[in-house]
């Protein structure tokens, strides 16, 4: 039991002293991702403008990187305790293609948290398996604990409904890519965006640019929970928060969509009462989206974005997706050196 | 301390007076700052529900022979942010003091988040709570982001 006393509250939600103990096995940084070496990825907000900067100008030269193989002699251990499709085989294809090698675990059933270990333990063994863990847990916070416990960096690849970083660095990545940057577009966020990990992680971290505005379009029950805006009014972003997108879509440069996450919602009677309770259609697009409006989404969807938008000039989700082994490539490039 | 108190509960010599405590909180202090596991050779009086004319109605807390420090000082104000602390030695109040909400609160406030990884059973981690505004006071989970205010405070004790 410790209590601190003082007066300055802390600027950000984790502090890096509360990571203790973490040492790095590193060698020669990559160029231009010196301030990425030995690092942890727990949040979004664990970067600076210039540190994403540096990273996407790292990720549009990758085919550099791919030819030094800077992960050879590397492993990474992917620990995945809920189900991934693109982040894990995004992050296994993106060490492949740096010349390095992967542990994969899949679910808890396969390892011996089955067998009643706990995650402290598991990561331990996983620690002392790899050079660097990436870890995927329903609950939240795990990615830290993660950090706290072992020497090699950890990056989050998504802990319950908190932060999901290298999903919101692929997601700013490609708007950077197909629109020329963030500063001055108005965004939309629209979908589940009280349980949605990516959602959130790319509203802060839309923080570290200077869009227009930003709208926050959401049911009235899945609205950006509480902590998240209060970290947005700390840094001045302009927002609003509005229930329909057809009303804002005219104003709109991006608009990022994501799916109700049914698996994190407590009660399944409020999610029957909002599931299909916003649907993106070619139809409503035409004519009142601007004509270079970009349409993102984290993946998987289920039916928030009708099929017809799939073969519009609208469409960047496939982009997005595309672009996401480029930036984890260029992220453990300069995690690992 | 307010005109009649003195009715209730004797003045001290030596030790603390934590007044000013909301109404009903002055045993869950006594918790957990341990002096009701062990209360060693300390006299300890409690008035729950006094009439107080800041407050309309209020708790205070008497220990004798004892002065409470910086750190217990902080969980005091985690527990009612309102508290005042009075250090009284020979029979006189020498310090009175408003008590401050700690920047950081390790182990004594439970994440009401069950989803959170400091919630989860077998593992060998504690809460951490950091404070984000201290006229609440609000506090953040560490782990987890969610926000806890004073008024959650009570029913997220460890004791």
């Amino acid at each position: 039991m410790l209590v601190e006393t003082g007066n300055s509250s802390p600027s950000h939600l984790f502090t890096p002293d509360l990571l203790t103990g973490v040492t790095c096995r590193v060698a020669v940084p990559v160029p231009g991702l010196e301030a990425f070496r030995g690092r942890d990825v727990i949040s979004i907000l664990d970067f600076t403008r210039s540190d994403l900067e540096s990273l996407f100008e790292a990720a549009d030269s990758v085919d550099k990187l791919t030819s030094q193989a800077p992960l050879k002699g590397k492993i990474v251990a992917l620990a995945f305790f809920e189900p991934s499709t693109r982040t894990r085989l995004s992050f296994e294809s993106a060490v492949k293609r740096l010349g390095g090698d992967t542990l994969v675990v899949s679910g808890e059933d396969a390892i011996s948290v089955a067998k009643g270990e706990n995650l402290a333990d598991t990561v331990r063994m996983l620690d002392s398996y790899s050079d660097a863990i990436v870890i995927r847990h329903r609950y939240e916070g795990v990615a830290l604990y993660a950090a706290e416990i072992a020497e090699s960096p950890v990056v989050n690849g998504g802990d319950g409904r908190q932060h999901h970083p290298t999903q919101a660095m692929l997601d700013l990545y490609t708007i950077r890519t197909l629109k020329g940057g963030v500063d001055g577009l108005v965004v939309g966020v629209l979908g589940d965006l009280r349980y949605g990990r990516a959602a959130s992680s790319f509203i802060l971290g839309l923080t570290r640019f200077k869009p227009a505005k930003v709208y926050l379009i959401s049911p009235p029950p899945l609205r950006v929970r509480e902590e998240v805006l209060m970290q947005l009014d700390k840094t001045g972003l302009g927002y609003e928060e509005v229930e329909d997108y057809r009303g804002v879509l005219p104003e709109l440069d991006v608009l990022y969509v994501t799916r109700i996450q049914r698996e994190r919602i407590p009660d399944p009677g409020e999610y029957e009462r909002i599931k299909g309770s916003y649907r993106v259609t070619l139809r409503d697009l035409h004519g009142r989206a601007k004509p270079g409006l970009k349409i993102l989404h984290p993946l998987p969807r289920v039916d928030e974005i009708s099929f017809d938008v799939d073969n519009s000039p609208y469409q960047a989700y496939f982009i997005q997706a595309r672009l996401g082994v480029r930036v984890r490539m260029a992220l453990l490039a300069g995690i690992l050196g | 301390m307010d005109a009649g108190e003195g009715l209730l509960v004797r003045r001290i010599r030596e030790g603390t007076v934590i007044d000013h405590v909301e109404p009903g909180k002055s045993f869950v202090i006594l918790k957990v700052l341990g002096f009701l596991d062990e209360p060693g050779e300390r006299r300890i009086s409690v008035v729950v529900n006094a009439e107080s004319r800041k407050m309309g109605r209020k708790d205070i807390v008497k220990i004798e022979g004892y002065f409470i420090g910086e750190e217990e000082e902080g969980i005091v104000a985690v527990v009612s942010p309102r508290a005042t602390v009075n250090i009284v030695r020979s029979g006189r109040v020498v310090e009175k003091r408003r008590v401050r909400p700690p920047r950081r609160v390790i182990g004594i406030i439970s994440c009401p988040n069950p989803t959170c990884i400091s919630r989860k059973e077998r593992e060998p981690v504690e809460p951490v709570m950091l404070l984000v505004d201290e006229e609440g006071p609000v506090y953040r989970c560490g782990y987890c982001g969610t926000l806890v205010r004073a008024s959650d405070v009570p029913r997220l004790i460890r004791v």
